[in-house]
């Protein structure tokens, strides 16, 4: 076992270095998490690699990579109401996959405990917006916790699970990118012994898990009642604290405070440190719902607050509608820009949105010039020996010379690259899965030019297959590129239903065939004539056609091939 | 102590993770806190791979991301990378350490772009009267160990008060894997000797 791994199941407290995403995982040891369940997505899979470093004979949790995040959200429920306390976690945009099954949660007698842990992304680091999902934790009735550091992860999980069991209730846990991977020392309680009793302890006494009509309205209330409940912890939770490091004193006169949250309040505090001000912050931990009797002293207590938000006003919303309702007379000051809301809030950036406000105390700073030197960019780019490479390659080829004017639908996967320089192929991209319907509208009173889409493997189970099957129903003038690459390969290749690594394959040419793909070729995608024949085939065939273009994932493939000598290697020194 | 900054940088599948880790731990092991956070996302595919690490006392460290410009060091892995990490990053009188790897991204095989040449770099950190130290070794057993040099090099300089060249050599026996052991160390002496 790895020395990671020993560290992630020793019993007694320890101190260790530790990402965000894995501190989340020794909090699921120490608090008794049995099942987890996810899709994987940047900045969350490191939380999966934590857990199955684990031996599987000594890890309790039981934990899977579900079809997608709602199959994953509906998975983790499950083992809720029968009793079993579990997580989901995804990355941002996930929760639009999940969400018609997570908005239905609140409402339901979670008696294991669920928590939801997402991965969303100011600065759309990895992802293909900025989502700030706070509005769907309002939306689902969720609690929101909102952790700023690897030891907030660590702590606040621990309090987000016994809020979760008590309540039998769902708290969405809302990491974003930077505090999944930040690094700090965080200090680790003991495991307790857990029973971790897999008795299967659904149980329902009339209509409370079948929110119909009108029985949806005592859930409803029920869920209300939840949310009062989390209110009244948010006063006393530790999540919730004012700090003032430089003590706290009037400003020319004034009392000047600041309402944060998450990393920004550690960039607040950054700047205050280097600043000397007596300014004091009130970090909020748990940002739904708010306690307005905190908010109201808070605010009472200082003439001046201002409201330090990443992305979408949401605090300062409500914030504002509080401090109305409780003729609060505080100067509110939020952020005065657009731009503000977007990008995330580090330090310098919040020095200088201060200083516009309350220059004595930060005061004003030259832009730093933009340096001098042109520095070449380097685009994320597809690996050497990528099978996509040589199919985009091909595909370019063949549409330049016989088919000018094809448009070309982009998904989600490494193969999103392809969109760049130099292939230029696939240059509309919405999320996972969009490629066929979106294709299937380009098609739509369209005999002028062809339309080709393209998916990757793992995409083609996650949101796929509606859009296929609707491409089929109609006969749309359409052909699709399945890219497959036996993996999840950019999020760190992880299995999924094809690659043989859970189960039996489900083998994509055979679920085509039995859709009733009438047009459907395969070939290796280093096979660049033969992979220009099938597509200008399928490109001149009438309806929906699909080429299906495989190559392993090199990357995973060489990585593999390197495993199996290690280990041939061992096992002839040791025959020896 | 103010703290001290350290911007690691170069390019998808070179080993910025062991080489940060490797830094982190010694810095933890000479009694300082430190503060990390890597940019991961798109790194594999020969995307820009960053670690930042900021190391201090508890009290004094906040964010783990450094301000632009406000970086002690910067260790770079790829010479492209460390021009960028030096025009975006170094403070006045900063250092930097860097394996002179190449490779080119798509913008320069294009033909749209220069690749820096070296002098470009003593240039860039001339003008922010900083320290170059280019790490190259002729013979490198297996360019994965690009990183290992790059830390002998660090270690040769004590940067940081109290992170001996003992304590990263220490730290890298530690956590590099079984098999690379041996070799590991013999990079890291090398380059640690070549110092100029």
């Amino acid at each position: 076992m790895s020395k990671f791994a020993e560290n992630m199941i020793r019993k007694d407290a320890w101190t260790g270095l530790m990402m965000g995403n894995h501190a989340l995982v020794r909090a699921m040891l120490e608090s008794g998490v049995m099942v987890v369940s996810a899709y994987p997505g940047s900045p969350t899979p490191e939380i999966a690699a934590a857990i199955e470093i684990i031996p599987e004979e000594q890890r309790p949790i039981h934990f899977e990579w579900a079809t997608n995040e709602k199959v994953a959200t509906e998975t983790a429920f499950g083992a809720s109401i029968n009793g079993h306390l579990s997580v989901v976690f995804f990355k941002s945009v996930g929760l639009n996959v999940a969400l018609d099954s997570a908005v239905q949660l609140s409402m339901l007698d979670c008696t294991g405990g669920i928590v939801v842990v997402i991965g969303d992304d100011p600065g759309a680091n990895s992802s293909q917006n900025e989502q700030d999902n706070r509005h769907a934790g309002r939306m689902m009735m969720m609690p929101i916790f909102e952790p700023g550091s690897p030891s907030e992860t660590y702590s606040m999980f621990m309090e987000a699970v016994e809020l979760s069991k008590k309540l039998k209730l769902p708290v969405l846990f809302r990491m974003t990118t930077h505090v999944c991977h930040a690094r700090e020392l965080v200090e680790f309680g003991p495991i307790p012994e857990h029973d971790y009793d897999w008795t299967p302890r659904y149980h329902a006494e009339g209509l409370e898990y079948w929110p119909i009509t009108t029985a949806v309205f005592p859930l409803k209330r029920k869920a209300f009642a939840k949310l009062a409940a989390v209110e009244k912890h948010a006063l006393s939770s530790p999540a919730n604290r004012v700090i003032s490091p430089n003590g706290s004193e009037p400003v020319s006169g004034r009392r000047l405070g600041v309402i944060t949250h998450s990393i920004p309040a550690y960039s607040v505090l950054e700047c205050l440190d280097r600043s000397g001000s007596p300014i004091d912050v009130l970090k909020l931990g748990i940002t739904f719902p708010l306690n307005p009797e905190q908010i109201v002293d808070f605010l009472n207590a200082h003439d001046e607050v201002f409201i330090l938000e990443e992305l979408d006003r949401i605090l300062e919303s409500e914030i504002k509608a509080i401090a109305f309702d409780n003729k609060v007379a505080t100067k509110i000051l939020v952020r005065p820009e657009v731009e503000h809301l977007m990008h995330e809030f580090v330090p310098q950036r919040v020095w200088d949105l201060f200083s516009g406000f309350w220059p004595e105390c930060f005061e004003p700073q030259p832009a730093r010039a933009e340096p001098a030197e042109e520095v070449s960019p380097r685009l994320a780019q597809m690996c050497p020996g990528c099978g996509h490479r040589s199919a985009f390659f091909a595909i370019r080829e063949l549409i330049e010379e016989e088919f000018p004017e094809t448009i070309t639908v982009a998904d989600i996967g490494c193969h999103s690259l392809g969109s760049m320089k130099p292939y230029e192929m696939g240059t509309v991209l919405l999320c996972m899965g969009h490629s066929n319907g979106t294709a299937g509208g380009l098609a739509i009173g369209n005999d002028k030019r062809k339309v080709v889409c393209f998916i990757g493997d793992s995409t083609f189970f996650h949101a796929g297959l509606p859009g296929i099957i609707n491409n089929v129903l109609y006969d749309r003038n359409v052909t699709l590129v399945v890219l497959e690459n036996y993996t999840t390969a950019m999020t760190g290749h992880q299995p999924h239903a094809a690659t043989g690594e859970i189960g039996d394959k489900i083998k994509i040419p055979e679920v085509l065939e039995a859709l009733g793909v009438k047009f459907l070729r395969s070939v290796d995608a280093y096979m660049q004539d033969k992979l220009k024949d099938h597509m200008r085939d399928a490109m001149n065939h009438e309806g929906f056609g699909v080429v299906i273009a495989k190559h392993p994932c090199m990357l995973k493939f060489i990585r593999d091939k390197r495993k199996r000598a290690a280990a041939t290697k061992n096992a002839q020194s040791v025959n020896r | 102590m103010k703290n001290y900054n350290i911007f690691i940088c170069g390019v998808g599948g070179q080993g910025i993770g062991l080489l940060s880790e490797v830094l982190i731990q010694s810095c933890l092991a000479a009694g300082y806190a430190v503060l990390g956070v890597d940019t991961h996302g798109l790194a594999q595919r020969g995307g820009i791979v960053v670690s930042h690490l900021r190391i201090g006392t508890r009290d004094k460290l906040f964010t783990p991301r450094i301000t632009p410009g406000e970086a002690d060091l910067i260790v770079g892995l790829e010479r492209l990378e460390a021009y960028r990490g030096i025009v975006n990053y170094m403070r006045e009188g900063g250092t930097c350490i860097y394996y002179d790897a190449e490779q080119q991204p798509i913008h320069v095989r294009m033909g749209k772009t220069e690749y820096p040449a070296i002098s470009e770099l003593e240039q860039a950190v001339a003008e922010r009267q900083g320290k170059l130290e280019r790490v190259f070794i002729e013979d490198l057993p297996d360019v994965r160990m690009q990183n290992t040099a790059v830390l002998g090099r660090i270690a040769s300089f004590e940067l940081v008060e109290g992170v001996t060249g003992d304590i990263i050599r220490e730290q890298l026996l530690e956590i590099s894997p079984a098999g690379a052991r041996d070799a590991n160390l013999r990079v890291f002496e090398q380059a640690m000797a070549a110092r100029t």
